[in-house]
């Protein structure tokens, strides 16, 4: 069983780094790019039986620092 | 005051910061990251700048998770004092000692320079060698020194005054010009400048001195 998780900065916390990929889009000719955000993601291979409770859980803890960071857990 | 510095893979401030405490006359100890005790009467905890764990993940994310840090955290439960510097204050933030996270700074580049510092309280141990309002020069070096917290945390850290250090001139996109911060009970301090690299005169100046003065003032070994 895989999970893959989507990290993301929260709406209304600065993501310079996002910025500076739309800036360098619109440097190249890319228009209409109105604002780009930059995340990660993350894919753990689970042993059997585990839930998405469990890769929640892994998120509160390490994957995600919620106090800036959303994140989103897909099973498959 | 006996003291003891956490050494991870990857830190490189733990010998400046050791350096510090000797020079104001603590007896330290230092600590590995796989230990999962402090030595007994430790008065104060010292959690170095670098990059600990190559600052995967988050900066201190791995860090904050080691076995080291979990007596770290319960040595702060207890009422133990604790100094995060740079990595330190990451780290420090990912264990939720301290609220808030340090971000990218906002021009997106790595500052290594010396910049001026608000001493923002007199009121903490770690601070009642400057009188508040002073202006010091401290060196940062650090690219995720961007202080965030949500509003309602800087009013409370604003009201609270636990608000250490504040630059004068903000470097990074931190909320509040905040660069240092203090916990609830004023006896975890975690910042981004590094006070043990203007601790000695051949660091081409002193200003960092008085903190760990201050600290060995008020925590004569029993």
């Amino acid at each position: 069983m895989k999970a893959r998780v989507h990290v993301m900065l929260k709406n209304g916390v600065l993501d310079p780094q996002g910025d500076a990929v739309r800036h360098a889009l619109g440097a190249m000719g890319f228009d209409g790019v109105n604002n780009v955000r930059q995340g990660k993601v993350i894919e753990l291979d689970l042993a059997e039986g585990a839930t998405e409770a469990d890769v929640t859980l892994m998120c509160e803890k390490l994957l995600a620092n919620t106090v800036i960071e959303s994140y989103s857990v897909e099973m498959s | 005051m006996r003291a003891a510095v956490v050494v991870f893979p990857g830190s490189n401030c733990d010998r400046d910061l050791a350096v510090a405490f000797k020079a104001a006359g603590a007896q330290v100890d230092m600590v590995w990251h796989k230990d999962s005790e402090l030595p007994q009467g430790v008065d104060i905890v010292g959690i170095p700048g670098g990059f600990s764990y190559g600052d995967y993940l988050r900066c201190g994310a791995i860090a904050a998770q080691s076995p080291i840090c979990k007596s770290v955290a319960a040595h702060a439960g207890r009422g133990g004092y604790v100094l995060g510097v740079c990595n330190g204050f990451q780290v420090l933030t990912e264990t939720g000692l301290l609220p808030g996270a340090l971000l990218r700074n906002a021009g997106l580049k790595y500052i290594c320079k010396t910049v001026g510092l608000k001493v923002e309280t007199s009121q903490s141990e770690f601070t009642n060698g400057y009188n508040a309002g002073d202006v010091i020069d401290i060196p940062i070096a650090h690219h995720d020194g961007n202080y965030f917290a949500d509003a309602e945390t800087i009013k409370r850290l604003q009201d609270e005054d636990r608000i250490a250090f504040s630059y004068t001139d903000n470097p990074n996109g931190a909320q509040a010009d905040i660069a240092g911060i203090l916990s609830e009970n004023r006896r975890v301090l975690g910042m981004m400048p590094h006070p043990e690299r203007a601790a000695d005169m051949g660091h081409g100046g002193t200003d960092g001195q008085a903190l760990f003065r201050a600290l060995a003032g008020a925590l004569t070994t029993a």
